[in-house]
């Protein structure tokens, strides 16, 4: 009997390591294990077993029954390794083919920054404000403290609706100020982006329609220290950190003082070269105190409290920002454009 | 404006090597006037020197060059030179080896047909001037005959082996030259036959064969010959510069033609006229640097007698444009080039030279920023000046030698029949110094800014005077400055003063006084400058400061208020020295309106989706309603009308974001891009009773190309409209819209409101367009979408029990919407029902014709328990039956 068993060993074993399926694996199984297996068969030759021996050939039955388990089952987690590497193999692709199509749509680059300057400015505590772009002349120049005679109300520099020049596009987003402050409650912190017209024939540095960004604060106790502090963080923010301004005198009828802001030259570092046409210096923005009369104009108490404002241009600052050459491109749309943004 | 630092050191003291460009530019720009460009006149040129000409014999090896010995300073050069105009004695400009030139071209020695150049003599163009910068520097050329190169060389008009005594016609004998002589301004030349002439002609030399015309003594030139430059290729008034100034060999030409010097070009705000001048920008230089202001007060010499009131009457007749006119009177002028020095000041402020009594004028405008004009007294008829406004079908020739028609809104300078110049704009020719003008009359004079404006830019003519005027000029400024200039004349011995000077003025205004408020001008700057400290800036800057009362200079028209002092304080205490910090409304909460969160959220889903934004222009052509075939009676045809337009393609507001979509898609199909799926949220302009316009936003969406039809678009505007949670959207058909193909448009309607209008582009506007494709274009209007958008979503529990799912499909008649069907289902179907979805549309084998079969798919949940096979059919019953009874829909079997 021991013989026999030995024999179903050596049998059973081979064949199990031959197995190449798994379904061979379990005919196999059965075969040596199932209730009409083979071991069974030979378990039930026990009786004929003298009492001695009976306890021997029991164990070293078990001990078979346990062998052959162990292999069908190592054998079966080899034949499932094999196929799986056979179906990676079968899966595998070439990872260079190009990957199905998908679209994502671009923001227009020029909202890119404006996106980021108001998201500066909401950051700030600023509101963001929109208004009319047909506009009175009294918003757009007379209490902006722009006198009749001034250049820039002339027909050859602005649209106008109406022959007597009442109604016109407005030149500048500065009129937002005056809409601000005759109805918004105080204190005051906006900023208002938005189109604005000239009548410039179209070049590559000129548009009829081209956008500014403006900005005010009403408070009491607003200064020109105010006014440094919050654009050197907006500019910061915009041009990065450690970037280097200066503020210098310049005019503009509804601000006084006024000033225009210049960062330094993030090319030379001011030494001057064809980015910033030698001045080491490039012109921002333009800003000042609200001027007193303005407030009053407004109904709002020069004696109690101030403000200040600032405009910029948005063109120049998209097209510096993403070194555009030619700001016809802006307008013209074209996708290849667009999708570089 | 463009200033002179060697000028400029006339009036305060900062000189080039102590004050480099670089710290000029950064101080005066960071003190309020700011430097655009600096240019160092002397970096164009190196190394040029005076020379003397030595000795001259001509070149062996060639019929027209000369080889000169020069001596240059320290040493003597060889030059060849091929210009004619040189002799031995003369002073002569020297590029000598490695020099540069202005323009950029460099000078080495070289050889010249075998002889050594070292270096090259210089003509006056060659040096960056021209006869304006030097008069006397004009070269006549006499007729060489050795030098006739006739162009038809079968007619030879003078014999080439002509010899001296030979007749060339009539009068004229070529004769042979034994000597040139300079004398004075002229040249005596020996003649061979014997004859001695004086002449002006510059390219003679011993031995030369001129044209003699024996019976007036003269040697002729090539108009006497009647002959071309071209049969005297070097015979011509091109040559070389003969110096006739204070130098000596070896001086450098950049210095004696005032070159070494800087030049700052300024931007001068608007409200700064008075710094439009050299004592206008050193004042600022002074305060800028704290030095001395050195001024001058003219003294006047008038030494020709008589009184002008006697010979001359000045009459405002309309001071309200003509506020101060202030005269003097020259007599015995004599016309003639001005001194180096002052053409050189004049040349480097961006001016041109004329003659001593117009540099005089300019150069008084540059340095006190008082235009000055000069009469020929002669010619103003009836010897008086009216300042009036030119009266209807008056015209005037200018200067320039245009003639102009004048409109009564403009002032004018006139005598007692005529105009005699354009009021600060320009004067007329009628009365324009002449070589011949005895006697002048200066004009310094006051005009109001915006009439000189509006006249010199209706006659399109912005001169120095006029750009000055229009800024608004001191008033009381017209005095000195026709002082100064009537010192000039003595100065320049232009001629002889006449005592007296006519003043008119009717514009005298008081000086303007302000209170000095320290502590308002501290609160706006945010600073704590002490009163004192204010005081002395003010008072630097020609300001009166006392007792707590400021007095404005006349020349500061733009201070009028605390808080212009609080800018002349800030500018001189410093921008960048006054302190940040954060002071101002901090305590506001900032962020975006619910209208500009809908409009951020909207452009997040369309580029989800795909497309990219696009930026329009919000003015059209009227033709682009034409293209969209708006009907002739269409309202949105009532645009508001720009009166000015740059061109009619922008002139008028767009009341319809069609048209800007279209151009955009037409633009890009027409560069060949393959597809394009583009929006914009655009505003459009509705006239309002009160003039001005509702301005709405229109969500403007446009594609073509592969992947994009109806129904493409129709999904992603269902997208875009669910994810704001505006369900229950009904879609109808629209035929009538003329801008869109009539079986595919569609209006959609949100709980009752006009949502917006969509679909594929009617072919006939795309051949308006000239454009063979299919575009899809949908405009939804911002308001409705911001008004329907869902507020804070509101949670739904997850469904606890299984959907059923049944599809069916009907019959109906062809025509019949199929949304129709849906809508019926969703009705008759009760609360279980959750959704009814279209999945298939077909017509043809085994459908009756005029009949169509749509499948839908329904979807059945209760809340409350797993749906029965039984219940699911009780639904669909109902179902069934709605769909025969409403549109006689037959389940398909």
């Amino acid at each position: 009997m021991k013989e026999i068993m030995q024999k179903l060993r050596d049998a059973s074993l081979r064949a199990i390591s031959e197995s190449q399926d798994s379904e061979n694996l379990e005919s196999l199984r059965v075969r040596y294990l199932g209730k009409k297996g083979e071991l069974t068969q030979i378990l039930r030759q026990m009786g004929k077993l003298s009492p001695e021996e009976r306890p021997k050939m029991g164990q070293m039955a078990n001990q078979l029954r346990e062998e052959i388990e162990k292999a069908v089952e190592q054998r079966r987690a080899e034949l499932m390794d094999a196929m799986m590497d056979l179906k990676l193999q079968q899966e595998t692709v070439d990872v260079t083919l190009p990957g199905k199509p998908a679209v994502a749509g671009h923001k227009h680059p020029m909202y890119n920054v404006l996106d980021q300057i108001k998201e500066i400015f909401v950051g700030m505590g600023f509101e963001i404000v929109d208004g009319p772009e047909v506009e009175l002349a009294d918003y757009n120049f007379t209490k902006l403290n722009i006198d009749e005679g001034h250049p820039s109300r002339e027909w050859t520099d602005t649209f106008y609706f109406t022959e007597d020049s009442s109604i016109l596009l407005r030149t500048q987003t500065s009129p937002m100020q005056i809409h601000a402050m005759e109805t918004r409650p105080l204190p005051i912190r906006m900023i208002a982006p938005g189109r604005v017209y000239r009548k410039d024939e179209v070049d590559a540095t000129h548009s009829p329609m081209f956008h500014q960004i403006e900005g005010m604060v009403i408070d009491k106790g607003v200064t020109m220290s105010d006014l440094k502090a919050t654009l050197n963080l907006v500019v910061e923010k915009i041009y990065g950190k450690g970037t280097v301004t200066r503020f210098r005198p310049h005019h503009f009828p509804f601000t006084e003082p006024s000033c225009e802001m210049d960062i330094q030259c993030h090319k030379c570092g001011g030494k001057g070269c064809p980015t910033c046409k030698g001045e080491g210096w490039i012109e921002v923005l333009g800003a000042g105190m609200v001027h007193p009369k303005v407030l009053a104009g407004c109904g709002i108490d020069p004696d109690v409290y101030s403000g200040w404002a600032f405009g910029m241009g948005l063109e120049r600052l998209a097209m510096g920002e993403y070194k555009i050459t030619d700001l016809r491109l802006i307008f013209e749309n074209d996708i290849r454009f667009l999708e570089q943004f | 404006m463009k200033l002179s630092r060697k000028w400029l050191n006339e009036f305060v003291d900062l000189p080039l090597n102590e004050y480099n460009d670089r710290v000029f530019a950064e101080a005066m720009t960071v003190s309020g006037s700011k430097v655009e460009i600096t240019e160092d006149l002397s970096a164009s040129m190196r190394n040029i020197r005076v020379g003397r000409v030595l000795s001259s014999r001509r070149h062996p090896d060639s019929d027209h060059m000369f080889i000169l010995q020069v001596d240059v300073g320290e040493k003597q050069v060889q030059i060849v030179t091929g210009a004619w105009n040189v002799h031995v004695g003369d002073l002569v400009p020297v590029a000598c080896d490695n020099s540069l030139l202005p323009g950029g071209k460099e000078i080495h020695t070289g050889k010249l047909r075998g002889e050594v150049s070292e270096g090259m003599l210089c003509s006056l163009k060659e040096l960056g001037l021209t006869e304006h910068d030097y008069p006397y520097a004009v070269i006549r050329p006499a007729a060489i005959l050795s030098d006739y190169h006739p162009t038809d060389l079968k007619k030879h008009s003078i014999s080439t082996d002509i010899q001296p005594g030979d007749k060339v016609f009539g009068s004229v004998i070529a004769a042979g030259v034994n000597a040139v002589a300079r004398e004075g301004d002229a040249w005596k030349v020996t003649l061979n036959p014997a004859a001695e002439v004086l002449c002006g002609w510059d390219n003679i030399h011993e031995g030369d064969l001129v044209a003699y015309d024996t019976a007036k003594g003269t040697i002729l030139g090539l108009d006497d010959l009647h002959a071309k430059q071209a049969e005297f290729p070097h015979c011509q008034a091109d040559g070389i510069f003969i110096l006739h100034e204070d130098v000596k060999p070896g001086d450098d030409i950049a210095v004696m033609a005032g070159f070494d010097d800087h030049v700052v070009e300024f931007e001068i705000t608007p409200n700064r006229p008075d710094c439009l001048c050299m004592i206008g920008l050193a004042r600022e230089a002074a305060v800028t640097f704290d030095r001395q202001l050195k001024l001058h007060t003219p003294q006047v010499m008038a030494k020709a007698g008589g009184d002008i009131n006697a010979l001359t009457k000045i009459t405002i007749e309309d001071p309200a444009f003509c506020r101060r006119y202030t005269a003097r009177m020259v007599r015995n002028v004599k016309i003639r080039p001005s001194p180096a020095w002052m053409r050189e000041r004049i040349r480097n402020a961006g001016m041109r030279p004329i003659n001593n009594l117009v540099d005089i004028t300019n150069y008084v405008m540059l340095e006190y920023g008082q235009p000055m004009h000069a009469f020929d007294f002669s010619c103003v008829k009836g010897g008086e000046i009216r300042v009036r406004t030119a009266r209807e079908g008056e015209t005037i020739r200018t200067l320039d030698g245009t003639e102009r028609a004048l409109t009564p809104s403009m002032l004018c300078i006139c005598d007692t029949e005529k105009p005699v110049g354009v009021a600060g704009v320009m004067g007329g020719e009628n009365s324009e110094i002449v070589g011949d003008t005895a006697m002048v009359l200066f004009e310094s004079a006051n005009f109001d800014g915006v009439s000189i404006r509006r006249t010199a830019t209706a006659l399109g003519m912005r001169t120095d005077a006029s750009s000055r005027f229009e800024k608004g000029l001191d008033t009381e400024n017209t005095y000195a400055a026709v002082q100064r200039a009537c010192e000039l004349v003595g100065l320049l011995g232009a001629g002889e003063v006449v005592e007296g000077t006519i003043d008119v003025y009717p514009g005298r205004k008081s000086p303007v006084t302000l209170a000095l408020e320290p502590e308002k001008i501290n609160a706006l700057l945010g600073t704590d400058i002490p009163a004192a400290d204010m005081e002395v800036i003010l008072r630097k800057l020609g300001f009166g400061a006392e007792n707590g009362v400021v007095t404005v200079p006349s020349w500061r028209g733009d201070v009028e208020h605390y808080s212009d002092l609080a800018e002349e304080v800030a500018r001189f205490f410093g921008y960048n020295e006054i302190p940040t910090a954060f002071t101002g409304a901090i305590s506001t909460c900032g962020g975006y309106s619910p209208e500009q969160q809908c409009e951020r959220r909207l452009g997040e889903l369309c580029r989800g989706l795909g497309m990219n934004e696009i930026i329009t222009y919000s003015f059209i052509s009227p033709t682009y309603y034409d293209r969209i075939r708006l009907p002739e009676d269409s309202p949105l045809r009532d645009s508001l009308k720009i009166l000015n337009p740059l061109g009619e393609d922008t002139s008028i507001m767009r009341t319809t974001i069609l048209p800007s979509m279209l151009e955009i898609l037409c633009r890009n199909y027409n560069y060949r891009n393959k597809s394009a799926m583009l929006y914009e949220i655009g505003r459009t302009y509705h006239k309002r009773k009160d003039g001005l316009a509702d301005e709405p936003k229109t969500l403007s969406i446009g594609a073509y190309g592969e992947g994009v039809d109806f129904f493409a678009l129709k999904g992603w505007i269902e997208c875009i409209l669910n994810e704001l949670d505006i369900h229950d959207l009904h879609f109808s058909a629209d035929r009538d819209n003329p801008s869109y193909h009539p079986g595919r448009c569609a209006t959609i309607v949100a709980d009752g409101r006009l949502v917006g209008t969509f679909g594929q582009i009617h072919p006939r506007v795309m051949q308006n367009y000239g454009v063979d494709a299919a575009f899809y274009c949908a405009e939804l209007s911002f308001d409705a979408i911001f008004a329907l958008q869902g507020g804070t979503p509101v949670f739904t529990p997850l469904p606890r029990f299984p959907a059923v799912t049944r599809d069916i499909a009907v019959i109906c008649d062809i025509d019949l919407p199929a949304g129709e069907l849906v809508e019926t289902v969703r009705k008759s179907g009760g609360e279980r029902l959750r959704d009814c979805v279209i999945f298939d549309v077909y017509t043809g084998h085994h459908i009756v014709e005029g009949k169509k079969s749509v499948a839908m798919s329904l979807t059945m949940r209760a809340d409350d328990q797993t749906l029965t096979d039984e219940d699911a059919g009780t639904i669909m019953r109902n179902v069934l039956t709605a769909l025969k009874e409403k549109h006689a829909a037959e389940i398909r079997m």
